[in-house]
């Protein structure tokens, strides 16, 4: 016992314990103790042991794969902010310059060719958004944690850095505050914290947001990090004018690499693609909910291109588009996979995912209000999870009946 | 014609959701939610009572009741909307009553499935309001069964997975206040997020 943290550790501890002085904020001490160290905690009763992965572990790596996504979505908010900033410059037009600006003076030229001047544009941007959402999240965690006496459980912290990876460049701060706050108090603390919510909390929030303040939570105007300037996404051009019209720099393989205009966090494919990685190969994601998105989302994609239509363009968007494009592969590699809000079956977990996928292009297709539809598809899914496991559950439980009754 | 009857039925299920859009029936709805198997019971009995009384009052309506319905009657100038409301209500007490005894007589086992909700349902203000809709939409008869059915579908649809949602919610922590119809009406506001995806859909 040399090391100076974990005698400072063990001397408060007894403070927090059952008669200390400071019993009732144990969560907070149990939060810092297991940042530096492994809880010394063991299950006891009679249990199945598996491995040493806990929720602890489980939101670590969680977090962990998305920083593949976290990295490129910064270059890509400065890389698009410097290509518009550029464009505005040549025309000769001015542009709003708000309290951004002066940091950005500080730390990053304007070069959108340079990969740092990008990376330090979209930090400037990104990590407000994501240092308000953090302390806002770990506020109401540790507010519910010590009022209703629960650990404070890494799961928030998932939640804030998916939360602030699917807001849009631009958005408002006071805003991300108040979603973080619904999701996390509305979809997750009142429920009794992590593992006891319906709904994915993340989504909970951006969902309210997208509902309450439209105006910079959808929309050409919020896509790219400078004030006024328009950039359709993808979804909404091919709306109106089909994907076939798409211009140059919307090409596939810019929208698979992340080139594209878009929340922070969802442009980049093939980011989230080493996230999913990750997570398939630590078993952390199920592979059957990812599966069955997919194939919901082909069949369906399939059957509205073979059904067609004059009216509407979307109709001929083919699968390989609608899966590089919005929120898709974010939403099913991050939000879909999530083990509480989605179905507990195995068998579930396949009819959970179709349902999203064809969900997905359903709203993307014959919606005209939500271009987008991987939010809404998710949180639909997740209405129905406990319908879909309990009739799973019955199905065994039926099935073994019989075999029994067979027997006999 | 096939199409505009599946845009009917579609869009009274998911668009316009007696439940989850409307916030029709919410008593029942809400008091009835905690079993899923009662659930689907009382689901399945709005979904007949629907389907047999929203054309029952749209004959009422058309042959009865609007202006000018007299006519074959020999009476061209006679309007009785101004008994709508008691009618319909009076025609579903009547219907929901015969049906039960129907029910009593000839298929004894869905009468004890169904138990208590059917005389329950006659008050649900989901099966008069889905009647007073069919009179505001103006619809024909075929319009009528189809609206009927797929407003009951839909609101089936609705408790079927308000039940699913609070028998997971049993093992959640809920804050003392909140617990029983606090939490559950969180969660009916929460499932019309779900239910937004559907809202704007022009079919």
């Amino acid at each position: 016992m040399s090391d100076p943290l974990r005698n400072f550790l063990d001397k408060t501890k007894p403070n927090f314990q059952k008669d200390g002085a400071w019993s009732k904020y144990f969560p907070l001490f149990d939060v810092f103790e297991n940042l530096f160290y492994s809880s010394s905690r063991k299950t006891s009763g009679i249990t199945h042991v598996r491995d040493g992965s806990d929720i602890q572990r489980v939101m670590a790596i969680v977090w962990m794969a998305t920083f593949p996504t976290m990295f490129f979505g910064m270059y890509n908010l400065g890389y698009q902010s410097l290509i518009a900033i550029e464009a505005l410059n040549a025309a000769g037009q001015e542009f709003t310059k708000d309290w951004h600006w002066p940091i950005i003076k500080l730390v990053s030229g304007l070069n959108p060719n340079n990969i740092f001047d990008c990376i330090a544009y979209g930090a400037v941007f990104f990590m407000p958004i994501y240092i308000v959402t953090f302390i806002v999240g770990i506020f109401w965690e540790a507010v519910f944690a010590v009022v209703r006496g629960h650990e404070i459980s890494e799961g928030a912290f998932v939640t804030t850095v998916l939360f602030a990876l699917s807001c849009p460049p631009d958005a408002p701060l006071w805003q991300v505050a108040l979603g973080i706050s619904v999701g996390l108090v509305i979809g997750k603390e009142i429920f009794g914290g992590t593992g006891k919510n319906f709904l994915n909390p993340a989504l909970t929030g951006r969902a309210f947001l997208y509902f309450a303040y439209p105006a910079s939570w959808s929309g050409d105007l919020s896509w790219v990090a400078v004030d006024g300037y328009s950039a359709a996404t993808i979804l909404g051009l091919s709306a109106e004018s089909g994907y076939q019209f798409l211009p140059d720099s919307y090409s596939w393989s810019n929208a698979f690499l992340g080139f594209i205009p878009g929340s922070i966090g969802e442009t980049s494919t093939l980011a989230i693609l080493i996230g999913l990685a990750i997570l398939l190969f630590t078993r952390v994601a199920s592979w059957r909910i990812i599966a069955g998105v997919l194939i919901g989302t082909i069949a369906t994609s399939y059957l509205f291109n073979i059904i067609g239509s004059e009216t509407n363009p979307m109709f001929s968007m083919p699968f390989w588009w609608h899966m590089v494009v919005g929120g898709y592969a974010f939403g099913m590699v991050f939000m879909a996979t999530e083990p509480v809000s989605g179905s507990h079956t195995n068998k579930g977990r396949w009819i959970y995912g179709i349902v999203i996928g064809v969900l997905v292009v359903l709203i993307r297709v014959v919606n005209p209000a939500f271009p987008e539809g991987m939010m809404l598809a998710i949180l639909f899914a997740n209405l129905t999870s406990p319908l879909i496991d309990y009739f799973v559950v019955k199905q065994n439980i039926n099935r073994r009946n019989k075999v029994i009754y067979a027997e006999r | 014609m096939l199409e505009h009857y599946l845009s009917i039925f579609i869009s009274s299920i998911f668009i316009e959701n007696l439940a989850l859009s409307v916030f029709l029936g919410m008593c029942t709805f809400l008091a009835i939610s905690k079993k899923i198997e009662a659930a689907i019971g009382l689901g399945i009995a709005v979904i007949v009572v629907l389907a047999i009384t929203v054309p029952l009052n749209n004959i009422i309506y058309n042959f009865l009741l609007r202006d000018g319905a007299l006519t074959w009657l020999g009476f061209p100038d006679v309007s009785l909307e101004f008994v709508g409301l008691i009618s319909y209500i009076g025609v579903i007490a009547a219907c929901v009553q015969i049906l039960e005894m129907f029910l009593d007589k000839y298929v004894p086992k869905l009468y004890t499935a169904l138990g208590i909700f059917l005389p329950l349902i006659t008050v649900n203000c989901a099966i008069l309001g889905a009647s007073l809709f069919m009179v505001e939409k103006n619809l024909d008869f075929g319009e009528s069964v189809v609206y009927g059915l797929g407003g009951g579908v839909g609101w089936a649809l609705a408790i079927v997975l308000l039940a699913g949602i609070r028998e997971k919610l049993k093992y959640s922590d809920i804050p003392d206040g909140l617990e029983g119809l606090g939490i559950t009406f969180i969660t009916v506001g929460l499932m019309t997020f779900g239910f937004m995806s559907f809202g704007g859909i022009i079919l």
